[in-house]
């Protein structure tokens, strides 16, 4: 479909859209989106909308498995991801979005590994079947890039499994410039925050001081917030810089390409 | 040493210094290995590296046959060791043999992993490391931090106020100076030597050559000036033919010090032979198991593709901060958290699967390909093999019936609005605060009724 011009416009464009017939797109939440941070869930939703998606949420998707995968549990993994493999299945064809690049890895990559550990064939095959259509969130939105005039300037923070196994770079970035953002140049903007899961409880002092690292290198005079893909490693960043009294805002990408977002970051 | 991974992990953090020297040291191995992205196909030539190390490791047994019976034809001599004291007797009898009373040594981290310098000192024989980096750590009574910087964790002051005790006069923390120093100090070394011990790159079978890769000569002087040359080489440093080599030699100092060649690329086939000017009268190579075969065949089995670069250590945001010592073992970094339970699985070894936040930044390194990260956690899983503990097993209860899942997630989010440092455990919230959650209500449900 044809992107209107002057997209900033939202409620305009939204006016547009009503008649159009809108792509099912299953949205695959996360556990942490939906206990921690529902509001970012909307505005994952709406900015799907926006770009031509009617997003639906299969009932009996639960979690994807990783916390226990990454811990070396994978009977446990298996039990849940089953439960959330199956919801996807019977749901309707079509995209799987995911909101956070720990989460889609889990599901693309790594769930027929962990299906074929604990043995379970036909979990596995069913999980090979669906991974070509699980696909991350700012990747499916770039698809269909447009141009906008918001103000601010950010820093974005790489999160480790989107970059380095579904290879996800220049999306993002992309995505917060076409939508009129500043992105800060930012050392190491690429290096591990430091949560990696039960990592983060395990190991905590290291786990904090590699937050730290990163924190210690972001320009704070230069930027009105830190932006991500995974809540995850949000969660981490902005959990050592609150203990650090460091009120800088943090929020994931979808709330900066909210059609019904403010227009300023702040 | 402590045995417990995050005490030893807390008191390398609390060392600042340590902290910036590595943060430096690294910074600068990973700014150098760009320079060794000027091959324009890398990646084809790093999956061409990893499908040659299969086929070199599917046939192992027999190609470290070739490689023995070559050796033997240059004249040299190949000893097998199954373990640590079995090489260290070898190279013992051989040492008691020619009445060897001094050894210059390259750089070797497998003679770190046997032990042999300690088995050696334990017969009254002197060793001496001639890798400027190895020779620091030996002179401090230390041990190396990193596999190819031993030294690393030192800030050039420390360096010279060890050079200065030895040498006993004040020399200022200048690199050339300290340089000079060593150089002067060791060339009298190499000259009264009666041994010389090196480790090996890569051995290549077709013709028994092996082959060292250094940068300070030092490695040169070891192999070719005292009259016995001893290689101490791991069963799977090899190569079959020198087309594989020229591969893994295109590779290698790309990404260990992104050089597009190091400066010396020793090749040493059988000892001196008639005629010829240079070199040891005996070339004996001890080539080393130490449990590696036991790694063959299992789903660990890429460990042993690994050829030393080290440059996954360098981008390991973990072991930038703790540095190789909080491994408390010979090999630090992705590759010594992977390798060191597999050469000997004790628990303190087995532990160190948790010192990674699974980035897979080694991954993407690694010339060779290893799915450092993937190991990882094959070796979690492994650590688990008695069973998951309780809370997860009732995590994954729960979370696999979609209605508790829901009313859970409804009982997590008034917990964080609630109580917010008291529902995750206290290891988090001691140097974190739990964030307020964003929004409230049941996404799911809300979508569903038309109300986003
Ligand atoms: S595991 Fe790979 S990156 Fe690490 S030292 Fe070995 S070859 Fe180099």
């Amino acid at each position: 479909m044809e992107a209107p011009s002057g997209a900033s416009n939202a409620s305009a464009y939204h006016a547009e859209m009503d008649g159009d017939t809108k792509i099912p797109l299953i949205l695959f939440p996360t556990c942490v989106m939906e206990a921690m941070a529902p509001a970012v869930g909307e505005a994952v939703v709406r900015t799907l909308r926006d770009r031509g998606f009617a997003p639906s949420i299969p009932p009996d998707a639960t979690c994807c498995g990783q916390p226990a995968w990454n811990a070396g549990y994978p009977e446990e993994a298996a039990t849940v991801a089953r439960t959330t493999l199956a919801a996807l299945t019977d749901a309707p064809s079509g995209p799987v979005c995911v909101p956070a690049g720990s989460c889609a890895t889990m599901m693309r990559v790594y769930w027929p590994e962990l299906f074929r550990r604990v043995g379970d064939e036909e979990a596995r095959a069913a999980a090979v079947e669906i991974a070509d259509r699980i696909v991350e969130f700012t990747r499916l939105v770039a698809d269909d890039r447009r141009q906008a005039d918001r103000q601010g300037t950010v820093a974005y923070h790489h999160s480790c499994h989107m970059l380095r196994e579904l290879h996800i770079h220049d999306e993002p970035v992309a995505l917060l410039t076409d939508a009129g953002y500043a992105v800060a140049d930012w050392d190491d903007d690429d290096r591990c925050c430091g949560f990696g899961g039960l990592f983060s409880v395990k190991e905590p002092e290291i786990s904090v001081a590699m937050a730290d690292e990163k924190i210690d290198g972001l320009p704070l005079d230069g930027i009105e917030a830190l932006v991500g893909s995974d809540l995850s490693c949000l969660l981490q960043l902005e959990g050592r810089m609150r203990r650090r009294g460091i009120d800088l805002p943090v929020r994931h990408i979808a709330e900066l390409l909210d059609p019904s977002g403010p227009t300023d970051v702040r | 040493m402590s045995d417990d991974l995050r005490t030893r992990a807390t008191e390398a953090l609390a060392d600042r210094g340590l902290h910036e020297a590595l943060a430096r040291a690294t910074d600068r191995f990973v700014e150098i290995r760009r320079a060794g992205d000027d091959v324009a196909n890398l990646d084809a030539l790093k999956r061409a590296a990893r499908w040659q190390r299969h086929r070199v490791m599917e046939r192992l047994p027999e190609i470290l046959e070739r490689f023995a019976d070559a050796v033997g034809r240059a004249g040299g001599v190949v000893h097998w060791a199954a373990d640590a004291a079995e090489a260290n007797d070898i190279v013992g009898d051989l040492a008691a043999r020619h009445a060897v009373r001094t050894v210059v040594k390259s750089k070797s981290m497998l003679t770190e992993e046997i032990g042999l310098n300690e088995a050696l000192e334990a017969v009254g024989i002197d060793v001496v490391e001639t890798d400027l980096g190895e020779w620091i750590v030996q002179l401090a009574g230390d041990r190396p931090s990193h596999i190819l910087g031993p030294a690393i964790h030192y800030t050039r002051e420390r360096v010279a106020e060890l050079f200065s005790a030895r040498a006993g006069e004040e020399l200022p923390p200048d690199p050339e100076v300290l340089c000079a120093y060593a150089r002067a100090s060791l060339r009298e070394r190499f000259l009264e030597a009666d041994m010389g011990i090196s480790g090996c790159n890569f051995g290549v079978a077709e013709t028994g050559t092996v082959v060292l890769v250094t940068n300070e000569g030092n490695g040169r002087m070891v192999t070719s000036v005292p009259p016995i040359h001893v290689v101490v080489m791991g069963m799977e440093r090899i190569v079959e033919t020198w087309d594989q080599l020229d591969l893994m030699m295109t590779l290698l100092p790309r990404s260990a010090t992104g050089q597009q060649l190091s400066v010396y690329t020793t090749q040493v086939t059988g000892p001196r032979r008639d005629g010829e000017i240079d070199g040891p009268d005996e070339l004996h190579v001890v080539i080393v198991d130490n449990g590696r075969s036991h790694v063959l065949g299992t789903g660990a089995h890429e460990m042993l593709h690994c050829i030393r670069c080290s440059a996954c250590l360098n981008v390991c945001p973990v072991y930038r901060q703790i540095g190789g010592h909080a491994y408390g073992s010979v090999y630090s970094g992705p590759m010594g958290a992977v390798l060191t339970p597999l050469l000997d699985p004790s628990p303190a070894a087995t532990e160190l699967a948790n010192a990674s936040s699974l980035c897979s930044a080694c991954h993407e390194v690694c010339p060779v390909g290893i799915p450092l990260q993937d190991l990882l956690l094959l070796r979690r899983a492994d650590n688990a093999a008695g069973g998951a503990p309780a809370a997860f097993r009732a995590w994954a209860k729960v979370w696999s019936r979609p209605a508790a899942y829901r009313a859970s997630i409804a009982a997590v989010q008034t917990g964080a609005r609630m109580v917010p440092d008291t529902f995750v455990p206290s290891a988090w919230t001691d140097g974190r605060t739990v964030p307020r959650p964003r929004g409230r209500g049941s996404l799911r449900e809300r979508l569903a009724r038309g109300e986003i």
